[in-house]
This record gives structure tokens, C-alpha cells and sequence, in this order.
């Protein structure tokens, strides 16, 4: 080897050193494909070597690699620190100080629809999402999704140039071959251009569309979304004779009835239903009433396991029992004979009767219109309407009637060669597609395709051209919410890739506009349609608050058409032998385009703690009668269709039917997301995409490793998930404190605190297990992620779980919910063994981990009795530059070898005590807010200072619900719990 | 042999005793902490020249000292507020006026480089009477700017285990060369700033 | 120096072989060592210990690139292999020290043929578990600051930790072993100067024999020393494993958590102690023929010395189980029930048969008189009182209070490895020990020589 191809690790280094961002990320690609390169890295690691030539994944593997051995070169003092340099500004930018992190009002769009949020900017670099407390969707909490999506913005795989048929092509090539195209359609009016879309709330896009249409009239606009909501816009059609979009007001609804919903977690307005939900639910305070909820499920769900009175039944059934409730209510509907369940249903009925107008029923998407037509019927006639739930227009800009038959219709014009051009906004059909209409063997034949997303995904092999899109975070837009309330997002940072970065940009390209900016496009209609005297005042006013004021919905008065209704023929009545499927989107990937998002791909799965995969659930009863295990794979056949992939039993799940989730099994995701899982679009069709009836289920005798976080489900009789039933608790209300023993001595002295004293409590009556805090931690602490095989391993990261228990029978259990962070002892078992003091109290009670003095023992983690302590077996977090942009320069990234844990946000607590001690005042109540509190939707976490009597953490622990776990080890933590108080209705053969 | 053993056993523990030495006064020299060595800038700018010369403030160009964590350098824009009138055409500055000119941001050599896991805030310590001096030394008296601290933890300990004996008045912390009045000063301005001394030695108000 | 000599040999035949005189002793041995050319059946032993130790090594190397992930460790099981080898080798070394101090300051002559073979035991052993507590660290090349230096950070170790316990414990245990071996070998290497051909072992063994001349002063002063370092030796037979045991029983974990610690664990450092000494001696002692230094008698010693303190183990783990019961604490009862119950409730078993079933054979007489019987028991010993820290590390870690946290722990390749490869070290070093140095101590084992026969 000549001189000039000897590589050392040095020169790598400096070589990456002078680059920045995405060019440093490039550069160390083309740098992975030098000779030299290769040369080093079989001379240094060639046990790596071989890694890295046939994965891309050896690439990080040996950043590790490398990041590991660079660790090890700190042992010998005879290297200097290097010399760190200082950037300053030419020009400072006014209202930007260094070091002083700046807030902006944006939102988050799933599905169409919009959630407030407010992001922290470092220095221009955005980093982490909270909610927008002025916002309806939000008020100041957010779900895992959106706190996750930060991540997205800096996924190294996101998609960075254009692509013309898979080769690197350039913005101005596109441009020509789009005004080509659009040449020959100006003549023909538009015929075969088609444009397909997701969801579309966006007024300025709406408008843009409109305007497109008005060009080109023959040209046709396509919406199609694999989590539809075109049940309930059909239902709303059947009962209405129009489409209206519902809203609910939980904090008003004393009786919830959940038919296959879970309307908490997931779709539109559920952070918002959450915390409504919440405030009737919490009784700490000396509160004596609650509301009830109910929960007909055919998969388990969030909301049933909070629920009062659970029923499990297979998808299909689901239909007969709401008929009978109508019925019941008084909607005159035919109903089958069958009579199971009559007490629980008795109940049911009788108890939304006595809460007439305080009561709601809320179908789920996943059931057919006739159920979401019968919960209309039922609110009206219980009087519901107007009180805990309304209707307004829908907040849709052009509400398909069902998106399944838009794409079906898009195929069969382009399987008819009515199609040349089509534009793809957003959104992955070639993988998402129902399985039945070949959405990708068609694309193929449309003379010129053009895909819009944030990956070169499935879809963007497919098509003739694909553009790089900007991030929500990037670029200009607006969005409404489930409530209609409009927003004006607005970027934190340039698009970190070049391209035609919006969907903004590209229908105004095809409007004939040179050089359009979304900032004009947005700022442009609003001007137009703002209808404010003084524009400029409007702009700020909504950019500043992140909404639009006045632009909510007005509710509107529609009457159901009770004829309709009752006449509806009732659905098919699935013969009991028969095997049924349920679709559902997956709780951390949703519909599969979170699939290379770290932090939710190892987020666990509520109810499975399942991370990195999806899995087929089976009812433990189903399991024994087909003998399967859990892992063991089997495959699913329906109309000659098959799928495979590994069982997971799944207590509570109900029997003769499984459960598999979208999202996985994606070939083109990322490094993070490709090869995950199997793809159950295979044999989802567009007739029935949420339920199917009379699969085959046959044992293949392969297994197949599932990685999950919580291995026991059972309490073993500890008392560590306290619980009771309202009636219990009103009798005695301390019951949470029973067999909890007195105070005992210590042998150490006690702390003193003059200061502040630093203490959480968590409501269990409130959670529900939605996983938002567990994420909004990962974002705010720069917790890293560990992949499935040290998942496997026993090594996830998270500072806080949310524990999952079952109670009861493993058929129909109890599920609790609990979450457990550092519970900061005073008598910390953790301090006492550290031989070097790298975990010590601090005067404010906090139990502060210190990194950099840590040598790594383990034995504060072995002598924790709550196991919340994580430790750096390895080199986890990655020094890929884009991903170490999201970090929170406020904590300290942890190498290999030291041990970490929840912290309460102490960077947090240093930045409030600095600034009020400048202003030389207390700290006040509320000021400190913990990053799982912040995103907890139903605000069952309150973090603050117990020594003020006034505060409400210091009233939430002196309230009697108030307790402690493990106390009998004398630990005295610092984070308490609200034991969980149920409201189960009286009736006998109720019981959930 | 008899005297061969013994001194073998002297000369080990001897060799043992020098090796110890070596390496902790290697450690500590100035080679090593940088202490007292000017370090090389891209333009040779001179405090003592723009301090004690011309009597700039400290806060002129390190704005955020107050306020921010970090103490601020100033932006090209704030040496061209004089050198566009002043020394315009010196060659010393033509890497300042090249900056303003393409935009390009000047790139200087930190002097006080504390490490990543250590969070130190400018503004509460000026705000609670802690004067530059007192870490940065006589600043005005550098034409070159070095370290005259270790910025070892045990230096950082030796004011957050007893600040009264480095505290001043709050006025007087841009104040060079400063003597305190009297014995009793530094403990009644503790009092006075509410600082609580037990706590500025838990490892979390520097370690997170 | 008189001192009354077979006093203690009304017992089962003599401590040494009839027609040994000085003369043939210093012979027998030194040439051993000297003379005789290295053995094949040692050589080959040799390469296999050194081909482990390379084991070892390599599984070093890797760890210090990776990290301690390359081990099966998890939360909650954060201590694996590497504590389960501290334990047990630090366990093996007290043998060592219990021969030449203890049995010395006693008076059991019979002590004088085995003891240099112990204490190079121990020293060899508690080598081994030195490297445990530095290899499982997250951060190795940090560990310095354990110890308690004037460093630049003004910080002190924390005294309350039983880890830092351990290292004044371990370090000063080490150092004692030394001073005590080498000191005990002044007079044999003297010996082996004397009797030394070839001019450069001379020049070696002289500098290492520290000018013993073998005058009236030099045994007078050497009889002190030996005496003290032996004074100092015996309280650290107790107290090195008692604080090893705090490790575990200072912590809240159940399993971990009980005061029976110190006692048992010293009563299992001698019991796997011997077992490990006669594994050594019984092959050795055949190879080379010196039956009729280490006879059968001693056999017979040190398999009743491994009954008693066999037993004494067993009065344990019976302790462990009453005490879980009668706290009536749902957390003990529960770790008892995992213990034997449990996913590695067979490893409860195997150590309960191999440490306290199997070994009660050493009641008859006929078996301690069988080196077949006896090499096999006391391996059996050896894995026992491995099995019995796995026990306590990893069954007790692997459930502890939260149903939730609960895991399994699987040692990996790595675990082996590095497990593996200490034997072979180990081994390895006995070896060299065994060809360069007088593996029986000459001058001792004169003193056993009946008076006429002198």
C-alpha cells in the first residue's frame, strides 16, 4: 500500500470534521465507498470488515466500533483535549441569544388532521415538540407521534435528492419534463391527469387544488389513506343523509359507551378526548363521583383496559349488540334473537337511560356505518346531541364518500389507459394499497407518475419521478384540527434537503407559478380568504398562537333520519367456527410511515410491550386449540391471499378471531424500518379493510424471536397496582394505605431540605397507557435506542415504562397501568453502594446520577428495587451528524459504560432556580414542568415542590389516595402514586 | 549479593515514588491545563490593548453575560462598529473586513474550554457577584489571551465550598485588579445575594 | 531451632516416608527442579493452559473495544460471570493461606509439605479474581478512582460501599499472600543457589534469595518474620470473604440480603479452597513421585477438613431456607420458591447434590484413602461451589421485587471465554511454578524428618 491510501482513524475524522449536516453525512458515504477506506477498516477491524460489506448496517456498527475504540484512546493522558473553536455571527440576528432556546407555535398532521404544538429551537436547531396549550387538540399535551416525529426531521434515510426512475436526477430536469407534460394537457383540458392525495384539511391546498381543477377540468383529484375514516363519514351519510363530522364532549359524558373505539389514543381529537375524559375520571380531592366507561371491543385496546365493564367479542358481533342497545335506547332496529350477555347489556341500557344527555356512544372507525348510523340514533334519542356530543361541517376539504372506492376508481381509469400523468402527494400506496386493486402493477403503466414524500419509499421506485418533501418542520402549510380550528404551520429550520420541498410548491408548479415559495402560497390565501382589516396583525396574531382564532366550526343541528336507520338490513352474522381477523393501524408505526423512526419502532406496544415487530394476537383459548406458542409462526390464508409472521397470545383478546396490525413488513422504510415484520396489506382488500371472517390458520412449525420488554404480567399478590371501586373507596377512603407499615428508622440521618423538595405523583386512576410520556422523556433526554437484539437482550433504555399488569382470569383479565420512573428516594439504596459517589442526594432530594463520574459497577442498578436504573452496555448513542442535531445540548450524551436514569428533568430545574434566583424569587408552583408530564394527554403526572403547602404536588400527597411502592423497604420515594379507583355499575354479572 | 538485594529493594520502591511524581506534576503542568499559555488567534486581538488602552466593557462585547449561559463573542459587525472607521486599512484586520464583506464568520480558538458534561452559566454567576477576574484573570492585561485557571473541578470546588472568599458586589464584577473592603464583606454579601452555600457543591448544579 | 517434632504423628502412619534423610529430601527436590528435564506429559498440560490463557486475552482485547455488552448481562441481572469468578476464585485461594498461617500458628507440622503449594495456589488464585473487578467495570480505565487518590477532582471514594471495601480487602489479602510465600521461600531458593550448576540460575536464585546465608541470625530473624506475617495472615483468612459477602449482603436484594453471609461464604472459601488443592496435589504428587512427602495422611487431613467445613456450607443454605420461611417476608419466601422452583431451579439442585450430597462419601474411610475418588470429589466440590454463586448472582437478581423488571439471564461466548480462559492462567502459572521453583518446602519438610534418621 502507497502512502497516500494509508488511512487512519484521524484523518476519517478530520475528513467529517470540516463537514456539516447532510454534506457530512454524504461525505461519509462517499467516503465508505473509497479503497483506501475498505483497506483500513480490514486492516483495523476485520472481524467488521466482512459486517460492513454486505449491510449498510455495518456502517453504524462500526461508527460504534470506532466511537468505542476513540473512548478507550481517552485512557492514555498524552492526548490533549482538542482544541474547540468558537463560531460567532457576522450580523446577529436580533432576538436570538446564544445559549437561551427560542419557542415557536406549529402543529403536527396525522391523517389530515391537525394538533397544536409548540417546538424548542436551540440555536436554530429544533429539538424537541410540545403541545400547544391554547390549541384544542392539544391543550399542552401530545400523543408518542408527534413527540417521536421530531426525530423524522433529522432520519439520515430520509429521501435527499430527486429521483427520475431510481437514478439521482436534478429539480430544473424535473421542471422541463413537468411543463412537457402539462403542454399536452393544457390542449385536452386536463384528461388523464390525476392527482392522489391523502386526507387533505389544508385550506391554502384545498385551494390550490380547486384552483387546478378550474385549469385543467378533466383532471380528476384522488384521496385515498389506509386508516380511513370512511365508516364514519358513510354512517354519518346513512343517519344524516349528509356528511357531518362528529365531536365529542367528554368532560360533560358521565356514561361512555366505546363500541370498538379507541377514541383516547388514536384519530382525531384524542389527546383532547383524553384529558376531558380524565377530568371526570380523577377523584383525588375528595371528589365522590366519576364517570363510567364501557367498552365493546373485538381487539384489546387502551380504552378497554381502562374501562369499568369490558366486553370482548369478535368483530363481526359487534353490530348485533349495538342493535340491541339502540333497542334498548329506544331506536326501533330489528335485533337477532341471541341473547348473550343480556345482564351486562341490562346494565348497559338501563344506565345510559338514567344519563340521559350526560351519556355518549362513540362507534369506532374500524366498525361498518351501520354502527356508526345506530350510535347517532342512539345520542339523538338519549338526547346526547347538543350536550356531550355535536356536529359540523366536515372539516375535510372535500370529504370522499369512501377513499377505498376513489383509489378503486383511480386503478380501473388507469387500467383503461385513461391515465398518462399521475401525481402523488404524500402518502405510500404501492405498500398500503388494498391487496385487490394492485395499486403498483397499475402505476407502472401511467406514462408519467410523479411521487411527493419524505422517503424514496415503495411508491417512489414505482413512479417516473420522485421529489424529496420537506418535513412539517421545514416548510409552510396549514391544517385543521378534529374540531376545524385552523393552524398556519411555519418552519424551525431551511429543509435540510434540496427538492421541490411541499406539496404546496409542486400544484402551484403545475399551476404555471416560476419559482414558487410555500411561504407566498400560504401566506398569499390567507390574505385572501383571512377576511381581517389589518392582514399583517392577523398573520403575526396566528403565527404567535398557533391557530387561527374564530376559525373552530360552528356546530350544526342535523337530525337523524330514524326511517333510515331502522330499516338498515342488519349485517352477516358470522357462524361461530368461523376464524375472524381484525385490522388495526399499529400503536407505535400507525399505518407504516413512522416505520424508520427509532424511538417508535422500540416504543412498547401498549398491552404486548411488543417493540420492532408486529405480531398475529391470539386469545390465550384460540391459542390452545390451534396449539400455538407464543413466536411460534403460522400463516393466515383468506380468498387465496396468504400472510405469515409469529403469534403473540394476548390475554383479553377475544376468542376465535386474531389481530395484526399495519405498518410492518415494509421492503423500501430505511435502515431503521425495511425487512420488520410482515405486511398485512397482502390480504387486506378494499371490500373489508378492518375485519374478516373465515380466515385458515395453519402452524408453518418455524418460530420466530419477538422482542418485549415486560416478561411477567402478573403481581404475585404484591400490592403494588392499588385499587378499588368508587363505592369502595367512598366507604374507606384511605384503603390505599392499609397494611402500609409506619415509619421506620434509618441508620443514616435524615435529609434536611430548606430549599425546595422535588416530588412526583402519578394518578392511576388517569393513565392510560398511551406511551406519549415514555417518548416525550426519550426526545427531552437524548435517551438513545438499542435495536431488537439488545431489546432481547434485557437492555431497552427508557427512564420511564409504563408497567402492565393483568388481573384475574387470563381469558377476560383486569388490565393496570403503571408508570415508573426514578422514584428518587430519600433513603436511596442506590447511593449507598456506589464506591465512587457517581449517584448521590441532592440538597433539593433529587437523586442525581453523575455521568462523568460513573466507572460503571452496576451495583446501584442490582440494589434498586424498582429497576429503573439503565445502563450503556455498548456504545448506543450513534454520532450519526443529522441525528445528533435533535439532541438537548441541556444533557449530557452518555457513553458506553455508564449507568443512566430518569433525572426529573433536573436541566429543567437548574433553568428555572437560575432564573428565578436572578430574579432573586422563589421558584413558583407549575413552573417546573417534567417532560412526561408535559406530554401526558390525560395529566396524570404532577411534578413540584412538596415544601410548599400550596402546591398541588403538596395537596396531591397528603391526599389519602396518596401512596407509595415498596415502601416496606423504608426507601420513602419521592414519586408516590393515586391508587386507581374504578366505577363499576352495581349489577350483578356486570363485573368487568 | 547482601548489598545487591537490599539496594534493589530501595532502588524499586525509589523508581516507584518518581514515577508517581512524574505523572501527577505532568498532569498538572501548564503543558498539559493550558495555564498561562497564549493562545494563537486568527487575528491578534489584544484585551489590554481594548480594555486598560481604550476602556471597552466587557459587556460591549460579550453582550449575553448577563443573561445567557453563554457569555457571548462578539459578531464581525461589532469590530466594524470602530475598525470601519479606525485601522480600516490595517493588514492585522483583513480577516475581520473580509468577514464582513463575504459573510464568512471569523473562527477563534476557545480558551476557556470547560468539558461537555460540565453546564457552566455565565449570567447567574456575574449576577451573584462573581467578577471575570476571578476565573479569567487580568484580562487586561493580556495582549494575548490565556488561562490563568487550572479549570480543574477541585479549582471550580474552591469558591462553590466558600464563595464569600471570592464574592463581590455586584457592580464591581466587570471591575479589574478589585480588593475586597474589608474580612466580613464576602460573608455579608453570601447573606445579602441569597446564596445557598450547601448547595453549590451538589454535583447536579453543575452535572446533568 | 528444637522444636518437639512428632508429637502429632500417633495418627494414621507417619507425615513422611521412611528413609528420607536430608540429604535425599534436598535431592528429590531441588533436582526437580534443577536437573530433571522438563516432562511431555507437562509440556503438553503447559500448551494447553497457554492456548486458554490466549483465550483469556483475546476476550479482553474484544471487551475493551465493545464494552461489557459482549457479556449476557442485563438489567436486572447486571452482575453476571465475572462476580460468580470472583467469588469463586477468591474462595479457592484461602486454602492457601488457612495451611501455611492458620495450621502453622497451631502447630500442625504435617502442614510443611503442602503449604508452598498452597500459598502459590492462593497467590495464582487471587490473581484470577483480581482481574474480575477491574474486567466488569463499564469504564476500566477509570478504576483508579476507587482508590482513594488527592486527585483533581477533590472528590474521595465512597466509604460506605462495599465495593470499595473490597479493594483495600483484596489488595491487602494479595500483598500478605506474597510477603508470606516469598519470605517462606528465602531458605529454598538459598538452597537452590547452592546446589545450582549453570552460573546464571545461581546469579537468579541468588539476588531472589536475598543473601541467606543460613546463619543462627538469619533463622532467628526468619522465624519472627514468618511468625508475624502468619499472625497477619490468620484474621485475613476471615475477613477478606466476609467482606466479599457484604458485596451481597449489605445490598436490600432478597437472596442478597442475610447475615449468615460472612460465616458461609468463609466456610465455603475453605471448603472449595482444599477441594482445589487436592485437584492440584493429587496429580502432581503422582507425577513426580512424592508420595513420600505428601502421604496419604495429609490426604486424609484435607479431605476432614473438607467435610467440616462442607457441612458447615450446608448449616447455610439449611439457614437460608428456615429464615426465608419464618421472616413470613412474601419477598423471601418468594426467592426461595424461584431458588428451587424457579427457571434455574435446576442449578439449585445440581449444587445442593454437588456440594452437599456427593461429598458426604468423604465419611468413609476407605474413599479419603482412594486418590481416584478423592480428585473426583473434590472436582465435583470445585463445580459445586461454582453453581453456589451462581445461585446467589444471578437467580436472586433475575427476580427481584417488580414482576415487571423480571428477566433471564444466558451467559454468551464471551462469558465462557473470559471464565475459561482464568482456568487456563490459572493452571498456566502453576505450571511454571511447579518447573522453576521448590514446589515442597525443603527445610520444612526436614524438620519432619524424625531425629535419628537426620
Amino acid at each position: 500500500m502507497s502512502n497516500n491510501t494509508q488511512l487512519d482513524i484521524r484523518q476519517i475524522r478530520a475528513t467529517l470534521q470540516s463537514k456539516q449536516g447532510s454534506e457530512y453525512w454524504r461525505c461519509l458515504e462517499e467516503l465508505a465507498e473509497t479503497e483506501e477506506f475498505r483497506e483500513f477498516l480490514h486492516r483495523e477491524f476485520p472481524r467488521e470488515a466482512s459486517v460492513w460489506d454486505d449491510s449498510s448496517m455495518g456502517r453504524r456498527q462500526f461508527l460504534m466500533l470506532m466511537g468505542a475504540s476513540l473512548a478507550l484512546a481517552g485512557l492514555n493522558a498524552c492526548t490533549k483535549q482538542p482544541d474547540e473553536k468558537i463560531i460567532p455571527f457576522v450580523r446577529s440576528p436580533e432576538f436570538v441569544t446564544p445559549g437561551v432556546p427560542l419557542s415557536f407555535a406549529t402543529a403536527m398532521v396525522q391523517g389530515g388532521f391537525a394538533t397544536g404544538i409548540l417546538v424548542t429551537s436551540h440555536m436554530g436547531r429544533p429539538t424537541k415538540i410540545e403541545g400547544n396549550p391554547d390549541h384544542p387538540a392539544s391543550l399542552g399535551a401530545t400523543d408518542a407521534f408527534t413527540q417521536a416525529s421530531i426525530l423524522s426531521l433529522y432520519d439520515p434515510d430520509r429521501s435527499q435528492v430527486p429521483l427520475n426512475r431510481g437514478l439521482i436526477g436534478t429539480r430544473d430536469k424535473f421542471l422541463q419534463a413537468l411543463s412537457q407534460a402539462l403542454q399536452a394537457k393544457k390542449a385536452s383540458g386536463g384528461a388523464g391527469l390525476r392527482i392522489l392525495t391523502e386526507t387533505v384539511t389544508s385550506p391554502t391546498l384545498g385551494d390550490q387544488l380547486a384552483r387546478l381543477l378550474r385549469q385543467f377540468p378533466r383532471a380528476r383529484w384522488h384521496q385515498y389513506e389506509p386508516v380511513s375514516m370512511d365508516y364514519a363519514r358513510e354512517g354519518a351519510r346513512i343517519a344524516f343523509g349528509r356528511i357531518v363530522t362528529t365531536r365529542y364532549h367528554l368532560d360533560k359524558a358521565d356514561v361512555v359507551l366505546s363500541l370498538d373505539s379507541d377514541f383516547l389514543t388514536h384519530g382525531p381529537g384524542a389527546v383532547r378526548y383524553a384529558r376531558d375524559f380524565a377530568q371526570k375520571r380523577k377523584v383525588a380531592g375528595g371528589k365522590q363521583t366519576m364517570n363510567r366507561l364501557y367498552s365493546i371491543e373485538s381487539s384489546p385496546t387502551n380504552v378497554g383496559a381502562i374501562a369499568d365493564h369490558r366486553l370482548s367479542v369478535r368483530p363481526h358481533d359487534v353490530e348485533a349488540l349495538t342493535r340491541r342497545i339502540a333497542r334498548g335506547a329506544g331506536v326501533l332496529v330489528e335485533t337477532p334473537q341471541s341473547g348473550n350477555h343480556d345482564t351486562w347489556l341490562a346494565a348497559l341500557v338501563q344506565d345510559l337511560r338514567t344519563h340521559q344527555g350526560s351519556s355518549v356512544v362513540i362507534p369506532g372507525l374500524y366498525q361498518p356505518p351501520a354502527v356508526h348510523a345506530l350510535a347517532h340514533a342512539i345520542n339523538e334519542r338519549l338526547g346526547n346531541v347538543g350536550k356531550t356530543v355535536s356536529y359540523s361541517e366536515p372539516v375535510e376539504i372535500q370529504p370522499e364518500q369512501s377513499q377505498a372506492e376513489s383509489l378503486r376508481k383511480l386503478v380501473s381509469d388507469i387500467r383503461d389507459g385513461q391515465v398518462d400523468m399521475l401525481v402523488i402527494l404524500g402518502g405510500n400506496p404501492v405498500y398500503d394499497a388494498p391487496a385487490d386493486l394492485d395499486f403498483g402493477g397499475a402505476l407502472a403503466s401511467v406514462a408519467f407518475s410523479v411521487h411527493l414524500g419524505l422517503y424514496a419509499d415503495e411508491t417512489a421506485a414505482e413512479c417516473t419521478w420522485h421529489l424529496p418533501q420537506a418535513h412539517s418542520l421545514e416548510t409552510w402549510s396549514d391544517a385543521r384540527a378534529y374540531d376545524g380550528t385552523a393552524t398556519i404551520l411555519q418552519p424551525l429550520i431551511t429543509p435540510l434537503y434540496a427538492g421541490v420541498s411541499s406539496d404546496h410548491e409542486l400544484l402551484e408548479l403545475m399551476l404555471g407559478t416560476a419559482e414558487p415559495k410555500s411561504y407566498d402560497i400560504v401566506r398569499e390565501f390567507w390574505r385572501r380568504h383571512s377576511g381581517s382589516r389589518d392582514f399583517e396583525t392577523f398573520w403575526r396574531t396566528s403565527l404567535n398562537s398557533g391557530l387561527v382564532a374564530g376559525s373552530t366550526f360552528p356546530s350544526r343541528n342535523v337530525r337523524v333520519r330514524m326511517q333510515e336507520v331502522q330499516s338498515l338490513p342488519p349485517g352477516r352474522a358470522v357462524p361461530g367456527d368461523e376464524l375472524s381477523l381484525a385490522f388495526r393501524p399499529d400503536p407505535t408505526v400507525w399505518d407504516g410511515r413512522y416505520a424508520n423512526n427509532g424511538w417508535l419502532q422500540e416504543l412498547p406496544k401498549p398491552l404486548t410491550t411488543l417493540t420492532w415487530d408486529n405480531a398475529i394476537l391470539v386469545s390465550p383459548a384460540t391459542a390452545g386449540r390451534f396449539d400455538l406458542q407464543n413466536e411460534s409462526v403460522v400463516e393466515i390464508a383468506y380468498n387465496g391471499r396468504k400472510i405469515a409472521g409469529p403469534v403473540w397470545i394476548t390475554p383479553g383478546h377475544p376468542d376465535q378471531t386474531v389481530t395484526v396490525h399495519l405498518g410492518y413488513g415494509r421492503t423500501k422504510a430505511g435502515r431503521i424500518g425495511s425487512k420488520r415484520g410482515f405486511n398485512v396489506h397482502a390480504i387486506r382488500t378494499s371490500d373489508a379493510p378492518w375485519s374478516i371472517a373465515g380466515i385458515g390458520l395453519a402452524k408453518t412449525g418455524a418460530k420466530s424471536r419477538l422482542a418485549v420488554t415486560q416478561h411477567h404480567h402478573l403481581m404475585e399478590g404484591r400490592n403494588l397496582v392499588r385499587s378499588a371501586s368508587l363505592a369502595e373507596y367512598v366507604a374507606n377512603p384511605v384503603f390505599a394505605k392499609e397494611h402500609q407499615p409506619s415509619a421506620q428508622p434509618s441508620l443514616y440521618p435524615e435529609h434536611e431540605y430548606d430549599g425546595y423538595a422535588w416530588g412526583m405523583s402519578i394518578d392511576l386512576s388517569a393513565c392510560t397507557g398511551c406511551n406519549a410520556c415514555v417518548v416525550a422523556c426519550q426526545a427531552e433526554n437524548n435517551i438513545p435506542i438499542v435495536g431488537k437484539d439488545q431489546v432481547l437482550a434485557g437492555r431497552e433504555m427508557h427512564w420511564i415504562r409504563i408497567d402492565r399488569y393483568y388481573k384475574g382470569s387470563l381469558d377476560d383479565p383486569e388490565v393496570v397501568f403503571q408508570p415508573v420512573t426514578c422514584m428518587h428516594c430519600e433513603n436511596a439504596p442506590c447511593e449507598v453502594v456506589c464506591p465512587v459517589a457517581a449517584t448521590v442526594h441532592d440538597s433539593e432530594g433529587l437523586n442525581v446520577m453523575v455521568y462523568n463520574r460513573c466507572i460503571g459497577t452496576r451495583y446501584c442498578s442490582n440494589n434498586c428495587p424498582y429497576k429503573v436504573r439503565r445502563f450503556n452496555f455498548l456504545q448506543y448513542s450513534t454520532d450519526e451528524p443529522t441525528l445528533a442535531m435533535q439532541k438537548n445540548p441541556e444533557v449530557t450524551v452518555r457513553s458506553r459504560g455508564v449507568m443512566e436514569k430518569c433525572s426529573y428533568c433536573v436541566q429543567r430545574i437548574s433553568a428555572a432556580r437560575i432564573e428565578a434566583k436572578k430574579e432573586g424569587r422563589e421558584i413558583r408552583d407549575g413552573e417546573v414542568v417534567t417532560a412526561c408530564q408535559a406530554a401526558c394527554p390525560s395529566q396524570a403526572i404532577v411534578f413540584g415542590n412538596i415544601n410548599d403547602p400550596d402546591s398541588r404536588i403538596a395537596k396531591l400527597k397528603a391526599d389519602p389516595l396518596d401512596y407509595g411502592l415498596l415502601t416496606e423497604l423504608n426507601t420513602k420515594p419521592r414519586t408516590s402514586y393515586l391508587a386507581r379507583v374504578t366505577n363499576p355499575h352495581q349489577e350483578p354479572g356486570t363485573s368487568a | 549479593m547482601k548489598v545487591v538485594s537490599r539496594a534493589s529493594i530501595v532502588a524499586f520502591l525509589l523508581v516507584l515514588a518518581l514515577l508517581v511524581w512524574v505523572g501527577s506534576s505532568i498532569y498538572r503542568a501548564g503543558y498539559t491545563t493550558g495555564v498561562g499559555v497564549p493562545r494563537e488567534q486568527p487575528i491578534p486581538f489584544s484585551h489590554e490593548h481594548h480594555v486598560s488602552g481604550l476602556g471597552i466593557s466587557c459587556e460591549y462585547c460579550h453582550v449575553s453575560v448577563t443573561e445567557a449561559s453563554f457569555a457571548g463573542i462578539p459578531p464581525t459587525y461589532t469590530c466594524m462598529t470602530c475598525h470601519s472607521q479606525i485601522w480600516n486599512t490595517s493588514p492585522m484586520l483583513a480577516a475581520v473586513r473580509t468577514s464582513a464583506a463575504t459573510g464568512k464568520p471569523l473562527t477563534w480558538i476557545r480558551v476557556h474550554d470547560l468539558p461537555d458534561f460540565t453546564y457552566f452559566n455565565h449570567s447567574i454567576h456575574v449576577n451573584k457577584g462573581i467578577g471575570c477576574e476571578t476565573c479569567h484573570g487580568p484580562v487586561d492585561k493580556m495582549p494575548l489571551t490565556w488561562r490563568v485557571n487550572t479549570l480543574f473541578m477541585s479549582w471550580c470546588l474552591e469558591c462553590h465550598r466558600a464563595p464569600e472568599k471570592f464574592i463581590r458586589p455586584r457592580e464591581e464584577v466587570f471591575t479589574m485588579d478589585w480588593k475586597p473592603s474589608g474580612a466580613e464583606e464576602g460573608k455579608d454579601l453570601v447573606k445579602k445575594y441569597g446564596i445557598a452555600v450547601k448547595q453549590l457543591s451538589d454535583c447536579s448544579i453543575c452535572h446533568r | 531451632m528444637k522444636r518437639e517434632h512428632g508429637v502429632n504423628t500417633v495418627e494414621t502412619g507417619p507425615l513422611i516416608g521412611h528413609g528420607q534423610t536430608y540429604g535425599t529430601i534436598t535431592d528429590k527436590i531441588t533436582s526437580d527442579v534443577l536437573e530433571r528435564k522438563t516432562p511431555r506429559g507437562m509440556l503438553f498440560g503447559l500448551a494447553i493452559a497457554f492456548i486458554l490463557t490466549m483465550v483469556l486475552f483475546i476476550s479482553i482485547g474484544w471487551l475493551m473495544i465493545k464494552g461489557v455488552g459482549i457479556w449476557g448481562i442485563n438489567i436486572p441481572v447486571a452482575w453476571g460471570f465475572a462476580i460468580i469468578n470472583l467469588v469463586w476464585w477468591i474462595g479457592i485461594g484461602h486454602a492457601g493461606t488457612l495451611i501455611s498461617a492458620i495450621l502453622l500458628l497451631l502447630n500442625q507440622h504435617w502442614r510443611n509439605s503442602i503449604n508452598r503449594f498452597a500459598e502459590a495456589m492462593t497467590l495464582f488464585a487471587v490473581g484470577c479474581a483480581a482481574l474480575f473487578p477491574l474486567l466488569h467495570l463499564g469504564r476500566p480505565w477509570v478504576f483508579y478512582w476507587i482508590i482513594p487518590l488527592p486527585d483533581t477532582m477533590a472528590l474521595w471514594p465512597q466509604f460506605r460501599s462495599p465495593l470499595t471495601w473490597d479493594v483495600f480487602a483484596i489488595t491487602t489479602y494479595f500483598t500478605v499472600s506474597f510477603m508470606f510465600w516469598f519470605v517462606g521461600l528465602v531458605p529454598d531458593l538459598a538452597t537452590m543457589r547452592d546446589t545450582a550448576k549453570k552460573k546464571w540460575m545461581k546469579i537468579v536464585y541468588g539476588v531472589l534469595a536475598m543473601g541467606w546465608r543460613g546463619s543462627a541470625r538469619h533463622w532467628h530473624r526468619y522465624e519472627m518474620a514468618y511468625l508475624l506475617l502468619a499472625g497477619l495472615a490468620t484474621p485475613l483468612v476471615i475477613s477478606v470473604h466476609s467482606v466479599i459477602s457484604f458485596d451481597f449482603s449489605v445490598s436490600v436484594l432478597p437472596g442478597w440480603h442475610a447475615t449468615i453471609f460472612p460465616p458461609y461464604f468463609v466456610a465455603g472459601a475453605i471448603y472449595s479452597g482444599f477441594a482445589m488443592v487436592l485437584c492440584l496435589v493429587i496429580p502432581v504428587r503422582k507425577a513426580y513421585g512424592l508420595q513420600d512427602f505428601v502421604t496419604d495422611r495429609h490426604m486424609d487431613y484435607m479431605a476432614k477438613v473438607m467435610l467440616a467445613t462442607g457441612l458447615i456450607v450446608a448449616y447455610g443454605y439449611a439457614m437460608e431456607a428456615f429464615f426465608a420461611w419464618y421472616s413470613g417476608n412474601e419477598f423471601e419466601k418468594y426467592m426461595m420458591f424461584n431458588r428451587t422452583q424457579g427457571p434455574y431451579g435446576f442449578i439449585y439442585w445440581g449444587l445442593l447434590l454437588t456440594n452437599i450430597a456427593i461429598p458426604q462419601l468423604l465419611w468413609i474411610g476407605r474413599i479419603r484413602k482412594n486418590m481416584v475418588w478423592l480428585f473426583l470429589i473434590s472436582i465435583t466440590i470445585n463445580i459445586g461451589m461454582w453453581l453456589e454463586r451462581f445461585v446467589i448472582v444471578v437467580t436472586s437478581l433475575h427476580r427481584d421485587f417488580l414482576p415487571s423488571s423480571w428477566d433471564m439471564y444466558y451467559p454468551t461466548i464471551w462469558d465462557w471465554a473470559t471464565y475459561i480462559g482464568t482456568i487456563g492462567l490459572f493452571l498456566c502459572l502453576m505450571f511454571l511454578f511447579i518447573r522453576l521453583m521448590p514446589m515442597i518446602s525443603i527445610f520444612e519438610l526436614r524438620q519432619l524428618l524424625p531425629w535419628k534418621s537426620r
